[in-house]
């Protein structure tokens, strides 16, 4: 097995970006659940 | 926090994968399982989205407490074989991100844990967070080779969270559940620490085998496979059905059956490649994946 780490060959700016649309997915995902809790809670 | 051999600083900004592998996603998938199954088994209903929620709060909790672990632990994760490829030892995030989503985690966690579902099984998130992050890796895991069994209470917590966030209140069966898990820590984590002993020893964690050496530490996961078989036994004279019953006996006396093979041998040289031991160790993830799977089946087919 190769225990050397390969350099990741993303530029930093491509990392960033990824980051981001994951924190962006997640916000949403978090205010999708807010609605829907607020709802069961009323139920 | 720790001083081995200092982890390398970050060039890069921190990758999403980096920031998702600190939460330990393998550890993680037992808590989550374990949690749903204490969600599953309770003898009520709660609304399928705070149904969801409550786990999902389990696992950022689980996910937090794991990220704080590998925060304060970089240093000794650099010196050890197993975890020398996390994202810290391996510079590839710098300790203030890991530190800052590990506390971001953990306080969504808890607060949405408490507004969603309920103030009581927040609570006890709370204190499993505190417990696996301060009790077991600060103050237990550097000073006692005991660290496993009182630190076991950290992994034991789930199902128990998950229970209470149904009834919202704590029950002889949901505490059952906390010291099945309780006592089946130990063996399970040390069947590994036999056969990654060198590991710990050469960065002065005190596991029991570096410790008390191997023979004491066979003894002892001989000792927990036997207190294990009929503790597992106990929900079905509480309430759970026969499913639940013959399963929870057939798995634990296989768990005690290998743990009888690791807790009589010794070690045949440097050479040894620790078959039993590993076997055990393998087995003892299926065997807490299967007896509370039975647990919910148990449930839903008497239903």
């Amino acid at each position: 097995m190769n225990d050397v780490q390969q350099p990741d060959p993303r530029t930093p700016q491509q990392i960033r970006r990824s980051r981001n649309r994951v924190l962006a997915l997640s916000l949403a995902g978090f205010v999708v659940l807010v609605f829907f809790i607020s709802i069961a809670k009323m139920s | 926090m720790t001083t081995t051999s200092p982890s390398p600083a970050a060039t890069l900004p921190a990758d999403w994968r980096d920031l998702f592998a600190l939460t330990k996603p393998r550890v993680m998938s037992l808590v989550i399982f374990t949690g749903l199954c204490g969600l599953l088994a309770a003898p009520e209903r709660i609304h399928p989205v705070l149904a969801f929620t409550a786990i999902l709060c389990i696992a950022m909790g689980a996910g937090g407490a794991a990220a704080l672990n590998q925060w304060w632990e970089a240093d000794l994760d650099a010196g050890m074989k197993r975890t020398a490829k996390r994202p810290l030892p391996q510079g590839r995030l710098d300790r203030t991100t890991a530190r800052d989503f590990a506390g971001v985690l953990c306080a969504v966690s808890v607060f949405l844990m408490g507004f969603a579902v309920g103030w009581l099984p927040a609570a006890i998130l709370a204190i499993s967070i505190v417990y696996y992050a301060v009790i077991y890796t600060i103050w237990l895991k550097p000073r006692t080779p005991q660290n496993i069994v009182i630190g076991g209470g950290a992994g034991a917590f789930p199902p128990l969270i998950g229970w209470v966030a149904v009834t919202g209140e704590i029950t002889l069966m949901p505490v059952l559940l906390f010291a099945i898990i309780f006592f089946w820590t130990p063996p399970h984590f040390w069947a590994l620490a036999l056969f990654v002993k060198s590991d710990y020893a050469k960065v002065g964690i005190p596991m029991m085998p570096v410790v008390a050496g191997e023979k004491a530490t066979r003894h002892q996961i001989l000792l927990y496979a036997v207190l294990l078989l009929p503790l597992s036994a106990l929900p079905w004279w509480f309430g759970a059905h026969a499913i639940y019953g013959v399963s929870a006996l057939v798995l634990s006396t296989l768990f005690l059956a290998l743990s009888i093979r690791v807790g009589l041998r010794e070690r045949s040289g440097p050479d040894d490649d620790m078959k039993p031991e590993k076997q055990l160790f393998a087995y003892s993830v299926l065997y807490l994946f299967a007896l509370f799977a039975a647990l919910v089946v148990d449930r839903f087919i008497v239903l």
